[in-house]
């Protein structure tokens, strides 16, 4: 099992360790800078966002040896005068997540305004996905979370197939590539848009995919907590049925799946949409055991009064072994649980805003 | 020749010193250090070569007007200081 556990706050990283039963924070690196997005690799090689206000996003690398370098961060290419059209910016607006690519030394990264981008070379350059890029469909992204820019929150690998790729894309839906990134297709059938009119509603490019989550073990499982609902696809994220047994309530952003497990999924609902809190003022995980067929409400260890805590995309976290979770909240609430779910505890530490919880993997 | 001044701010991320430098406009000025230093380059313009958002530069105490081409001019006593621009509480 982890015994490390990386947090990405507003204020800075916070690397935690367990010891002796109890977790607490071991090192702060950019303390005082919003870190957007966490990677612990493989190999023991820690890759952090920075989202400096002024400055732009930047990239950092820790070597296992634990010294911290400045990457050059992915940047798109020089708009070209054709592309006076395009809705989106050509510039960097923040590395949404980082993702190992199955392949020594690849990373992917999705970004806003949608970008996606891929290092062979652990990190030191990062060519834009052309492909992707350039579909005319990109033009049809919609912004996410009241921006004008749509982000790329998720990117599955196949681990049996590196060429094999999906992303999660606020808003467009999940797009498919199977030749490592050289061509893209929109796959997504079966959700739904609440908040489209009639006609475009099953649209496929309208979903507001808030994030992705695939069974390690059994890769076509591929769980999503969509902007209105939750849904399972078992074709990797082709078809999706809705698991309408969700409680408290079907909005919410982050998603964990069991990574041997294909029946075993954790969600962090809240009141959707208008006003994003938690139901009731109660913080708790819903866990489906039977593939979504019915939940259980976690609370144990949970703040239950007057806890209006939530939970972004990539603040839920879950462990190689499947018993070890992590999660991080608006709040700067941090829980973990060693048990599946069933019981959480806080370490000592009132931390900042929380956009991303990564166990470490060695 | 002019002066590129730099917040103290950047320290915290990368060198960033006063540089004299070569040039006519804020862009030949500023594209002299760069080469120099290219590190510094994402931290005050974008992908497209424009000013960062955040960031404000000031030539002679009067911020530029073109924030996209950097053609202000600068005469070769100018100071061009590169400053974050106010911005949160």
């Amino acid at each position: 099992m982890a015994d490390r556990l990386h947090v990405a706050t507003r204020k800075g990283l916070f690397e935690l360790a367990r010891g002796h039963g109890t977790w607490e924070v071991a090192e702060v690196q950019f303390l005082g800078d919003p870190v957007s997005a966490v990677l612990a690799d493989a190999d023991g090689t820690v890759y952090a966002a920075l989202d400096l206000g002024h400055f732009g996003a930047k990239l950092w690398r820790r070597d296992p040896a634990g010294t911290w370098q400045e990457l050059a961060a992915p940047a798109f290419p020089p708009k070209p005068a054709d592309a006076g059209d395009d809705p989106h910016s050509w510039s960097l607006g923040k590395i949404w997540v980082l993702e190992a690519g199955g392949v020594a030394r690849r990373l992917w990264a999705g970004t806003m305004p949608g970008g996606l981008f891929r290092s062979d070379d652990g990190g030191q350059s990062w060519p834009l996905n052309d492909a992707l890029w350039h579909m005319p469909e990109r033009r049809r992204w919609a912004g996410v979370a009241g921006g004008e820019q749509p982000g790329i929150a998720s990117v599955l690998v196949d681990p049996r197939n590196p060429a094999d790729v999906r992303i999660g894309v606020s808003t467009a839906g999940v797009w498919a590539s199977t030749d490592e990134g050289l061509s893209w297709r929109n796959i997504n059938r079966g959700m739904y848009a609440e908040y489209m009119p009639p006609e475009l509603r099953e649209e496929p490019i309208a979903q507001d995919v808030h994030r992705l989550a695939r069974c390690d073990a059994f890769p076509e499982i591929v769980w999503c907590q969509h902007h209105n609902g939750v849904f399972r696809s078992e074709d990797a994220g082709a078809t999706w049925h809705e698991l309408t047994a969700i409680r408290p309530s079907k909005f919410g952003f982050a998603v964990a799946a069991h990574p041997r497990d294909p029946d075993t999924a954790w969600f962090v609902p809240a009141v959707k949409d208008e006003r994003r809190i938690p139901v009731d003022g109660k913080v708790v995980v819903a866990r489906t055991r039977d593939g979504g067929r019915s939940f259980e409400i976690l609370r144990k260890g949970l703040p239950q009064h007057h806890a209006y805590d939530l939970v972004w995309r990539h603040a839920l976290a879950i462990d190689a072994s499947g018993e070890r979770l992590a999660f991080g909240s608006t709040s700067g609430g941090l829980w973990i649980a060693e048990d599946g779910g069933d019981s959480w505890t806080m370490p000592e530490a009132r931390l900042p805003p929380i956009a991303a919880v990564r166990f470490a993997t060695s | 020749m002019p002066t590129v001044l730099f917040t103290r701010a950047l320290e915290r991320f990368l060198p960033a010193p006063s540089t004299v430098v070569d040039g006519a406009t804020v862009d030949a000025a500023l594209a002299a250090v760069f080469a120099t230093q290219p590190a510094l380059r994402g931290y005050v313009l974008d992908d497209q070569g424009a000013l960062r958002r955040h960031v404000a530069v000031y030539v002679n105490g009067r911020l530029v007007s073109d924030r996209t081409g950097l053609t202000d001019p600068v005469g070769p006593r100018d100071e061009i200081y590169v400053f974050q621009a106010l911005s949160g509480g």
